[in-house]
């Protein structure tokens, strides 16, 4: 088992419930192959940095995720083939990024009923510089 | 009568001392850098949305590597873009 983190973009088009779906679907397809769910996160609508398939925003995604490196073929297989999602990129955590990202966990459970995801990304960057 | 090898200046020349660059992940302990957060990649890119040279940003070798890794990462899901004018 590997830890492995994956973003993706969905299209703007859908509605909210079936980009719930979609997510839903994907996370299935996951857990049916024994993987384990870390993390999950939604990052909203956000303007794509250059237009992607004519678009210029799309949903973001995130997840962390412990599995066999089996199931990551499977995975960008079914990215592949779904239009729904225009862009994907999965990466395995080695040990810098897992500690990176448990710390980045933590950060966020703290900040989660105050303040938004984007303010708690703005303070991480702050954490950073000093 | 003054040689003429003694120049005498009004103002003192001002010397430029040269503020020593150092590698900022080396002196803050990161060891890794998230393509996650474009506003901190965004310091070592240029205008364009280049990648800033090492000699520039004084980054050390081995993380100006992780550096462009990040950059890269992060263009390929659209948060940096590839190309690009005025991107500050």
């Amino acid at each position: 088992m590997n830890n492995y983190e994956t973003v993706f973009i969905l299209t703007p088009v859908l509605s909210d419930s079936q980009m719930k779906e979609a997510v839903e679907k994907f996370k299935t397809l996951l857990t049916d192959q024994g993987a384990e769910i870390v993390n999950e996160e939604s990052w909203g609508l956000r303007k794509l940095a250059y237009p992607i398939d004519k678009k210029s925003t799309g949903f973001y995604i995130f997840l962390e995720y412990k599995a066999e490196p089996s199931t990551i073929d499977r995975l960008e297989v079914n990215f592949r083939r779904d239009e729904r999602v225009i862009r994907f990129l999965t990466i395995r955590q080695d040990k810098f990024m897992l500690e990176y990202a448990e710390k980045r966990r933590r950060n966020k459970g703290a900040k989660k009923e105050s303040a938004p995801v984007k303010e708690a990304e703005e303070v991480k960057s702050e954490n950073k510089e000093d | 009568m003054a040689k003429q090898s003694e120049i005498r200046y009004l103002t003192p020349v001002s010397v430029d001392i040269k503020k020593k660059k150092y590698c900022r992940f080396q002196k803050n302990g990161i060891k890794y850098i998230d393509y996650k957060d474009p506003e901190f990649l965004k310091k070592f890119l240029n205008e364009q949305g280049k990648i800033l040279p090492r000699r520039i940003t004084g980054t050390s070798l081995k993380f100006q590597r992780r550096i462009a890794q990040a950059v890269k990462r992060a263009r390929h899901i659209a948060l940096l873009p590839y190309v690009t004018d005025l991107m500050k």
